[in-house]
């Protein structure tokens, strides 16, 4: 049981992380007793446990998970979606609420081409495309705010432990957002300005996720731009 | 542009080559990662006048569908020279060498990229040689290494590639395109250096038993050094952005 990398450190593919029974957490593989790293990534050990949080890639759909989509096809009975994975999801038409039945009307009345969509990975395996539900408090089509796409690798880095960053970008901005793992985020403010400013801020944590103090600094740029968030607003009233 | 004359001798009284290069040196190597917006991964490598862009795409549904495999992911390779790579323009057309080159650097990749963890999908990577100065196939998978990692694809481990080859008797490093032309003979090797596997070896030319074991050697040696400086290429594009963040946040605290 020996970590041979420096935990918090960057680690290229191949690079030895540790040697010994520690468990294997993502982007790591065993060969005998040694413990390589997959992908480019930042390596974290918690425990017994090697991880690397990957620096870039693509999404990969889990079940549950909350998309952002764009349709790309109607169909006769559902939608196709781009949800920025290797794989083209499908979203039935029964998946949406409302009355179904035969009496079946033109689908791209409630979702056209180019549409965003906001949706949850109903089903998914290795040998079946994604399947999409809308069902559900929040769902369905996005009509107003801003649509933010950033790298699906650095969304666990947008929430932070336990919703740290996420919280403090909501809070700091005066804006609802919501946070797709497929990378898409969108954002709600009272003003453009504050979506400005909560849209360069998600733009920075993609570009810094790596860095140490980055919710610190993030923080700080929102101080400067002036924008009335939520706690200064109460202070005021 | 007439062909390059063949030079009077291609190592000096003083076993020096026609570059200015020992026989077990390299050439200068600049390697960059991450240069090209649009693809999920690319790299750039410089191997003395080699000037070589890769980019990688992917893992992406598999276009045409029929290609993809249910268990693992399609790994497919282009090696292309752009026709004014070399001295006389080169048809752009695919020729037999490059649908060759393809194929052999996909089989070199492929042994480290971890496909059966994206099913049915393909994995496409894009070498196009933009300057061409001999020992370009193994240039090429040195910068196709790089760029699947910054795509942030699963793998093994990198794969670093060098040739090694025989001018005038004697066996030499890295040949440039005269001593590729004019020598006789060529050995590309491929190495995967944690599993240490051999994942590309050509042979052009002849070589005694002796001869090749040297060249071997000396071509291992030279992937160990080449894949350091692909691991410092990789972190180094992080590592300026971290520096560059951390040192204003000080800057922000003094001020």
């Amino acid at each position: 049981m020996v970590i041979v990398a420096e935990p918090k450190q960057v680690v290229a593919p191949g690079e030895l992380l540790a040697e010994g029974d520690h468990l294997l957490g993502d982007n790591s593989f065993k060969v005998g007793t040694r413990i390589y790293s997959a992908c480019m990534g930042i390596f974290e050990v918690d425990g017994t446990r090697v991880t690397v949080v990957p620096l870039k890639g693509g999404y990969f759909p889990r079940v549950g998970d909350l998309v952002g989509g764009r349709i790309v096809d109607v169909g006769l009975s559902g939608w196709s979606v781009d949800i920025r994975a290797p794989y083209e999801a499908m979203l039935p038409a029964s998946e949406t609420p409302g009355p179904r039945g035969p009496r079946r009307r033109d689908l791209s009345e409630s979702f056209d081409v180019g549409d965003m969509v906001l949706s949850q990975v109903l089903a998914f395996d290795r040998t079946r495309d994604p399947l999409l539900t809308v069902k559900g408090p929040g769902l369905g089509k996005i009509s107003n705010g801003r649509v933010v796409e950033i790298s699906a690798a650095k969304i666990p880095r947008l929430i932070g432990r336990k919703g740290s960053m996420i919280s403090m970008l909501k809070r700091e901005t005066g804006c609802q957002i919501t946070v797709g793992q497929n990378g898409v985020v969108m954002v709600w403010g009272k003003s453009p300005e504050n979506e400005r400013v909560a849209v360069e801020a998600i733009y920075m944590v993609e570009r810094e996720a790596h860095t140490r103090g980055l919710t610190d600094r993030i923080r700080e740029m929102i101080a400067k731009s002036n924008v009335v968030g939520e706690v200064a607003r109460t202070q005021t009233a | 542009m007439p062909e390059p004359k063949q030079p009077e001798k291609l190592i000096d009284d003083k076993g020096i080559r026609i570059d200015g290069r020992r026989l077990d040196q390299l050439r200068p190597i600049k390697l960059e990662v991450g240069i090209l917006d649009k693809a999920d991964g690319s790299a750039y490598i410089e191997q003395g006048k080699n000037k070589i862009l890769v980019g990688v795409y992917g893992p992406r549904e598999a276009h045409p569908k029929h290609i993809s495999l249910p268990d693992r992911a399609v790994l497919r390779c282009r090696y292309r020279m752009a026709p004014f790579s070399v001295d006389e323009r080169k048809n752009p057309a695919p020729s037999r060498r490059e649908m060759e080159l393809s194929k052999v650097i996909r089989e070199s990749l492929e042994s480290v990229v971890l496909t059966d963890l994206y099913p049915r999908t393909t994995i496409d990577v894009f070498i196009e040689v933009l300057q061409s100065d001999g020992g370009s196939r193994c240039a090429g998978i040195t910068a196709a290494s790089l760029a699947l990692a910054d795509a942030g694809i699963p793998m093994r481990e990198l794969v670093a590639a060098c040739a090694v080859g025989k001018i005038q008797g004697h066996m030499a490093l890295d040949l440039s395109d005269a001593e590729d032309k004019y020598g006789e003979a060529d050995l590309p090797v491929a190495w995967v250096p944690n599993a240490n596997l051999v994942t590309l070896l050509q042979m052009d030319g002849i070589l005694t038993t002796d001869e090749f074991e040297k060249g071997l050697t000396m071509a291992l040696d030279a992937c160990k050094t080449i894949h350091g400086m692909q691991q410092e290429a990789l972190k180094k594009k992080y590592l300026v952005i971290k520096e560059v963040a951390e040192e204003r946040e000080e800057t922000e605290v003094v001020a």
